[in-house]
């Protein structure tokens, strides 16, 4: 492997594709290390990924970027093409891996004589293989569950004879663990058999015996050509086994296992990885039994799975212990050994050693059950949450809580109660169980009950308990320098400590400031201070010594976004890493703050500086005043705001009204955009239409003011990001249950009742700097307003509109970004009500929302212009003007491509959630096709986004009335096409009656067979568009025949607007489409 | 809340902290280990005789004290310093919590210490003697300058057997007979022999290399141990049976084995104590993580005799393993037998045995 004559050249690297639940940033992260290293190495890179909203995929990563969709035929033309000697498949998470396999097995490596780096294909298939996996197990000896394999329900049945239940299900090469499951009931196998096996590329599942409530440890382990083995970290789930780990919170390294213990399952991974032949990095999970042999006959553990593969639990042992993973990885495919690679944390060691760690790491996952109020939040092998943050401290209770703050989820400190338990907590796994807990040990359950009921491990009950007996000693005792030390030691904020001990947040900060009590700063330097660290990579304790000095040169805080939410994801974190590179290079020290161990921004190497904390008020000014010279808040370095979505732009109020400065647009900027009145006089000013509406704070209030815009309104809560809570309402009832069930009147900001104007929409980004106003680059919506902007297709540049309505939008564009004096990044949604039918002439232009921050557009549009926004708005903030920076006002020079932006959902993996897009976003992430030719370009945004209609087939179609009429064209082009139509009673009925065949198929789930869920269920039809009349309530068969389609994973369409673009792209004169880098699309290579 | 006490060190650094464990004072060389599970091997580890020991991980005594894991029949470290002392551990086996049985082996513990700002302190200054005490810092160095230094004291009389005896844990082997020269043997050492199925004599350190020898050995294991290994007695023993009958040296065994042949050995300046060593082995390049607890090392550059340097430390490039062009010898620094620590280094006792049957 070290000769040097055998190394790679030339690499290809598959990336992890769209952001779903199951594989989110953590693959931008390993895929940007991984080409990085290759760089270092000599080594030409070329990736492929079909997600914009990825550092990986900038210019400048690796030698050649292609952003197309993931599929068999794109990376065979691109190895034709570029005729790499190398494929590296491991760093782009289960896609990538899987997308490797499938194009080695179709012979395209042997072909073009590419060959596999780090892992070989043959060693994925045994790890991946649940027979083969389990055989090699038995082989070397390593205890592994009774299971039994299964393709068919049939044979679930006979395997679930030997192994009884309870019983796991566990499919074949899936990501997230899904559609597998828990049966505890002969009901339940049966359903998580059959998803179990729809879910699996392979239809293979595997019938296991289950050891639910046994600790779950997980090793991160790495092994190079020379068989040297090391564990990176390894981590202790706190929720036992039963609940993905995905979905756990976990500590890193393990709390409870004895060295002995400890050493059984380190030397177990290290076997296992020898055995398969791993080279790079790989996961393995194990479960350990809580009492020992004490289980008499049962071995002491159970090897669970392997992930031969970089994956989120490395990103997470990376960020917790200063490991570089994915880069040491990288290197070692391109034919490295550990100890030729540099420890880049301590600049002197090597790879070739086991992290120590001399802090406790505690991960907890973010879900999404805030937006999908009617989502099933129990949580067992499925993976559900999108996004997860990470904490570090010197002991278990004060990193759990500052993890909790991380969350970001409203204001629940571990104090928060669901009024609705009220004597019954929910002790089952669930997204608020530690909640629960608490609750209960608060109220009176004991650490004993607790841990027989959740088999959770004693410790850290003792440790839960630990926090509740603070939280009476704060209520019992007057606050004294002792007890506010202890407090904080526990991790204990100051707002909680507020709460308990009856002050205002800001006077115990007062407080603790008088006494002296702040915290310090400590390193991750992977060695527990064994060696002298080079990496500035920070947490903070309640400890006696600082490790972060500040230096006296000229700096500024990036502020990042948090964790991966639905509205808030990876195109933020782009944006912050973009922000701090753009500081370095202007000669300004970058610091970074983020909470996400999944992001390229909490990346060591990515800024100067990197707080790994919580991004609250609290934490943010502590960072500040650490970073301060004096105890003067305006000797704070200035802080960017822009860049982390709504979380960084929250905390620009409270930064500013305490005397720290920012950089950019100033929080009376921000303030006037997202302040309802005052946004409104400020359009009125410059004469600019906006949709009639008002902002409200009671139910008669908003009933007036409906009444007078007239209905249907569109109603939202201000200041949030990815509309949360936001609906279209048609009638004074529904308005009444909105604003009594759906928002919290009681909180600060009001609630915004606007008049819903059924338009084509449109989007800008625009870079100002008080001067000039350079507008990149419009982007049309494929689905008409009312469809959130994150779950729309967009497309680059807007090809359906007028001259006259573009110069609108430029011109109120300019106007309003001046009007704000917004200095760097601002987003503007804009409707364009059509004027009258057949007239040419152009519609009114109104404008919907302005956000004086940076959006989720902004690295798609930065790809597809080559205008890099980030860092043309950071520049401005540090006093370079667009006209310095070569800038003019206006809309930058159109490129000659198309790009379409098309949203990602991870429906299939939310039990529950209703599927049909409206105001309220649902994606979790987003792919680009891009081409010379719109079609081409939707074609590949179809394919990419699993949208793609197969070329024949069935489909259902179930339209509302008002849709009818616009649905004639579609269903006759579906029809001429050979699609074979069914539909429901009315749509049937029209069909029929333009001399169509169709099949009528019932949607009364209750009555005659097949009814509409058969016939998306056995497979009958391949795609179904179902648009819902608008302001019913959706009907529970409704939401039946949505969720059966996304178990399915078949395309299905709730916007007519989608469903139309499909056809067109499935009707096409098929010419195909190019597969070229981006740099050959913008005309620059 | 428990008493507030010290540790004071020699350069007048203090550190508050609150006391668990037994009353009274601890004196001794302060030293830490990165190790981040093992605390009960560490704390009965013998070559910690006549120190302070400073676990970096922070939080100590999770899953309590078993009677499975012991090293030696007591606690041998003189002090025991940590960041937060787990006073509710969590585990099965689990017989008495790390605050019991500190007390009952008279051992003071210091908790609540800012156990990193330590451990930077003493890697960039190196180790030296510390107090843990309930006497001001000013008292306390006062104190410290009379009490005997760790570096001018042989630990090794102290932790070793006094009388000849055989390891009968499990049952006696049949297979060849292991002397070991127990200058401060950890029990796993004895443990792995046995399992090997070997016959296991323990003997003092002080045992004459000719009664090592009447005993009809096949083989010798110079053991690990306290202290610096310029001790006259000990090398000649060895100096005596290298050639005679193979002979394994771990940690101090190993430094003895390079003094026997005239090499120099030296004084690290804060010591390899931890469970994430990096080993390479020269011949073959592997690296393997090694489980180490020494503060001394042998000078590769002044091996003489026929040594040569085999495997060497990834960190700083130090000795890790001899071997001899014509004796059968296995010298090793760091501990195979791990406890605490990584297990890959666990089959140098099955190639010492192999040595032996050859």
């Amino acid at each position: 492997m070290t000769d040097k004559a055998t190394k790679a050249k030339k690499v290809l690297v598959i990336g992890s594709g769209p952001i779903v639940i199951g594989q989110a940033a953590e693959f931008d992260y390993a895929g940007t290390q991984a080409c990085r290293a290759l760089r270092e190495e000599g080594i030409y890179s070329i990736l492929v990924n079909s997600n914009p909203a990825t550092i990986m995929t900038d210019e400048g990563i690796a030698d050649a970027v292609y952003i197309e969709p993931l599929t068999v035929e794109v990376v065979e033309r691109i190895i034709q093409k570029e005729r790499p000697d190398g494929l590296l498949s491991t760093l782009g998470g289960q896609t990538g891996l899987n997308l490797a396999v499938e194009v080695a097995n179709a012979g395209i490596l042997d072909k073009y004589n590419v060959r596999v780096l780090g892992t070989p294909i043959d060693t994925i298939e045994r790890a991946e293989d649940r027979d083969l996996f389990k055989k090699m197990l038995l082989e070397i000896g390593e205890p592994v569950l009774d299971s039994v394999v299964a393709t068919t329900m049939e044979e679930a049945r006979v395997a679930l004879k030997e192994i009884g239940l309870p019983a796991v299900i566990r499919p074949a090469y899936t990501l997230g663990g899904s559609g597998g499951g828990h049966a505890r009931t002969m009901e339940e196998f049966e359903t998580v058999v059959t998803s179990g096996l729809a879910f699996s590329p392979v239809n293979q599942i595997l019938v296991e015996h289950s050891v639910v409530g046994w600790k779950e440890i997980e090793y991160e382990v790495m092994r190079d050509g020379a068989d040297t083995c090391i564990t990176i970290c390894n981590m202790e789930n706190l929720d036992p086994m039963g609940v993905h780990t995905g979905d756990s919170i976990v500590v890193a390294p393990s709390q409870t296992l004895t060295d002995r213990e400890y050493q059984m399952l380190r030397s177990a991974s290290l076997k296992i990885i020898r055995e398969l032949g791993i080279e790079g990095g790989c996961n393995v999970q194990l479960a350990l039994a809580p009492a020992g042999t004490d289980l008499k006959g049962l071995p002491p553990y159970y090897v669970i799975e392997v992930n031969p593969r970089v994956s989120r639990s490395s990103a997470l042992a990376s960020k917790a212990t200063g490991y570089p993973i994915a880069r040491v990885a990288a290197k070692i495919a391109a034919g490295k050994r550990l100890d030729e690679i540099t420890n880049k944390v301590t600049g002197k060691t090597t790879a070739a050693f086991e992290p120590a760690l001399d802090y406790c790491v505690v991960k907890i996952p973010r879900w999404p059950f805030d937006k999908f109020a009617l989502g099933d939040r129990v949580l067992g092998t499925q993976m559900k949450a999108t996004g997860e943050v990470m904490a570090i401290d010197r002991n278990f209770e004060a990193a759990l809580q500052k993890a909790v703050r991380s969350l970001e989820i409203g204001k629940k400190s571990l104090l928060w109660e669901d009024p609705a338990w009220k004597d019954k907590y929910p002790l089952g796994p669930h997204d608020m169980r530690l909640w629960a807990l608490m609750a209960a040990l608060r109220r009176g359950s004991t650490v004993e009950q607790l841990c027989d009921e959740t088999k959770i491990d004693r410790w850290f009950m003792d440790k839960l308990q630990n926090i509740i007996d603070m939280e009476k000693e704060l209520l019992a005792n007057k606050l004294t320098p002792e007890l506010m030390l202890k407090a904080k030691r526990l991790g204990f904020s100051d707002s909680q400590i507020g709460t308990l001990a009856d002050s205002l947040t800001e006077q115990v900060r007062e407080l603790r400031k008088q006494w002296n009590i702040t915290p310090v700063y400590k390193t991750v330097d992977t060695c527990a201070a064994e060696f002298a660290a080079e990496t500035p990579y920070f947490y903070s304790a309640y400890e006696s010594e600082n490790e972060a000095i500040p230096t006296d040169v000229k700096k500024a805080v990036t502020i990042g976004s948090g964790p991966i939410r639905i509205g808030q994801g990876i195109e933020f974190d782009y944006c912050s890493v973009h922000s701090a590179w753009a500081l370095q290079r202007a000669g300004v020290e970058s610091i970074m703050i983020n909470s996400n161990p999944e992001t390229v921004s909490t990346d060591f190497d990515t800024s100067d500086r990197l707080y790994f904390e919580a991004l609250d008020e609290e934490s943010v000014r502590d960072i500040l005043e650490n970073e301060a010279l004096t105890d003067e808040p305006s000797d704070a370095p200035p802080s960017i705001t822009q860049f982390g979505g709504q979380t960084a732009v929250n905390l620009a109020g409270p930064l500013s009204r305490n005397g720290l400065s920012l950089l950019g647009s100033s929080a009376e900027a921000i303030d006037l955009a997202e302040d309802r009145g005052r946004f409104e006089e400020v359009l009125s000013r410059l004469g600019i239409p906006q949709p009639p509406g008002a902002a409200i704070t009671n139910v008669e209030d908003a009933l007036n003011t409906a009444q007078l815009i007239g209905y249907p309104v569109i109603v939202r809560p201000s200041y949030v990001l990815g509309g949360r809570a936001m609906e279209i309402v048609h009638n004074a009832t529904e308005l009444v249950r909105y604003i009594t069930t759906a928002v919290d009147l009681g909180s600060e900001h009001p609630v915004l009742v606007d008049k819903y104007l059924r338009g084509k929409e449109v989007e800008v980004d625009a870079i100002c700097d008080g001067e000039r106003v350079l507008i990149p680059g419009i982007m049309e919506h494929i689905e008409r307003a009312g469809v959130h902007s994150g779950d729309s297709m967009a497309v680059y540049p807007a090809l359906k509109l007028t001259m006259q309505e573009a110069e609108m939008i430029v011109d109120c564009t300019v106007r309003i970004g001046l009007e704000l004096n917004v200095k760097g990044l601002m987003n503007i949604q804009y409707v364009i009500v059509p004027g009258e039918a057949d007239s040419f002439e152009s519609g009114s232009v109104y404008v919907l929302e302005v956000n004086p921050r940076s959006s989720r557009t902004v690295p798609f549009l930065s790809k597809v212009t080559g205008v890099p926004m980030v860092q043309v708005a950071t520049n401005i903030m540090l006093g370079e003007s667009l006209e310095k920076q070569g800038y003019e006002t206006g809309l930058w020079k159109s490129q000659k491509l198309i790009a379409i932006k098309a949203p990602v959902f991870s429906m299939s993996k939310l039990a529950g959630v209703d599927t049909y897009l409206g105001p309220e976003m649902k994606s979790t992430g987003e792919v680009m096709g891009i081409d010379l030719t719109f079609k081409a370009a939707l074609t590949k945004a179809l394919i990419a986004a699993g949208l793609m209609l197969p070329q024949k087939g069935g489909i259902l179609l179930s339209i509302a009335d008002r849709d009818k009429a616009e649905a004639l064209p579609m269903i006759k082009k579906l029809a001429a096409a050979g699609y074979k139509l069914y539909a429901t009673e009315g749509t049937a009925a029209m069909i029929k009656s333009i001399g169509l065949p169709v099949i009528m198929i019932s949607k009364i789930l209750s009555g005659q067979r097949p009814n509409v869920v058969d016939v998306i269920s056995d497979g009958t039809v391949n795609a179904l568009v179902n648009t819902l009349t608008e302001g019913a309530v959706p009907l529970r068969d409704g939401i039946a025949i949505r969720r059966t389609a996304a178990e399915k994973r078949m395309p299905c369409f709730t916007s007519l607007d989608t469903a139309r673009v499909a056809v067109e792209a499935l009707t096409g004169t098929g010419q195909g489409y190019n597969v070229l880098t981006v740099a050959e699309y913008l005309g620059k290579a | 809340m428990s008493r507030k006490i010290y540790l004071v060190l020699e350069d007048g650094s203090a550190y508050p902290g609150h006391a668990f464990g037994a009353e009274g004072v601890g004196y001794g060389e302060v030293v830490f280990n990165t190790s981040m599970t093992g605390y009960q091997e560490m704390l009965t580890d013998p070559s910690y005789a006549g120190q302070v020991v400073v676990p970096t991980y922070p939080m100590i005594g999770n899953y309590g004290v078993n009677d499975i894991d012991y090293q030696s029949n007591r606690i041998q470290v003189s002090g025991f310093v940590v960041r937060q002392d787990c006073y509710q551990p969590s585990h099965w086996q689990s017989e008495r919590t790390l605050h019991e049985y500190l007390k009952a082996n008279g051992i003071p513990g210091i908790g609540g210490v800012d156990t990193r700002s330590i451990t930077r302190h003493l890697r960039s200054v190196g180790v030296m003697m510390g107090i843990i005490t309930e006497d001001e810092p000013d008292k306390a160095i006062a104190h410290l300058k009379t009490l005997p230094k760790y570096v001018d004291t042989d630990f090794v009389p102290r932790v070793s057997t006094d009388k000849v005896f055989e390891w009968d844990e499990g049952g006696k082997g049949t297979g060849p007979h292991i002397i070991v020269v127990d200058c401060g043997v950890k029990y796993s050492i004895l443990r792995n022999l046995s399992k090997l199925g070997c016959r296991v004599t323990v003997v003092p350190a002080t045992t004459p290399s000719a009664d090592i020898l009447k005993l009809d050995p096949d083989g010798i294991l110079v053991s690990p141990g306290p202290g610096d290994p310029a001790l006259n007695y000990l090398q000649d023993t060895v100096r005596d049976l290298v050639g005679k009958k193979p002979v394994m040296g771990i940690c101090l065994g190993h430094q003895l084995l390079a003094r026997a042949f005239g090499s120099r050995t030296f004084k690290l300046k804060f010591g390899h104590r931890g469970a994430n060593h990096p080993v390479k082995d020269l011949a073959t390049g592997r690296v393997y993580i090694t489980a180490q607890n020494h503060g001394y090392a042998v000078d590769g550059d002044s091996l003489k005799g026929g040594l040569e340097v085999s495997q060497i430390n990834l960190n700083d490039n130090t000795v890790e393993g001899m071997v001899h062009r014509e004796y059968p010898i296995l010298s090793i620094q760091y501990h195979s037998e791990a406890s605490p620590g990584p297990l890959d280094t666990v089959d140098a006792f099955k190639r010492f045995l192999d040595m032996v049957k050859n």
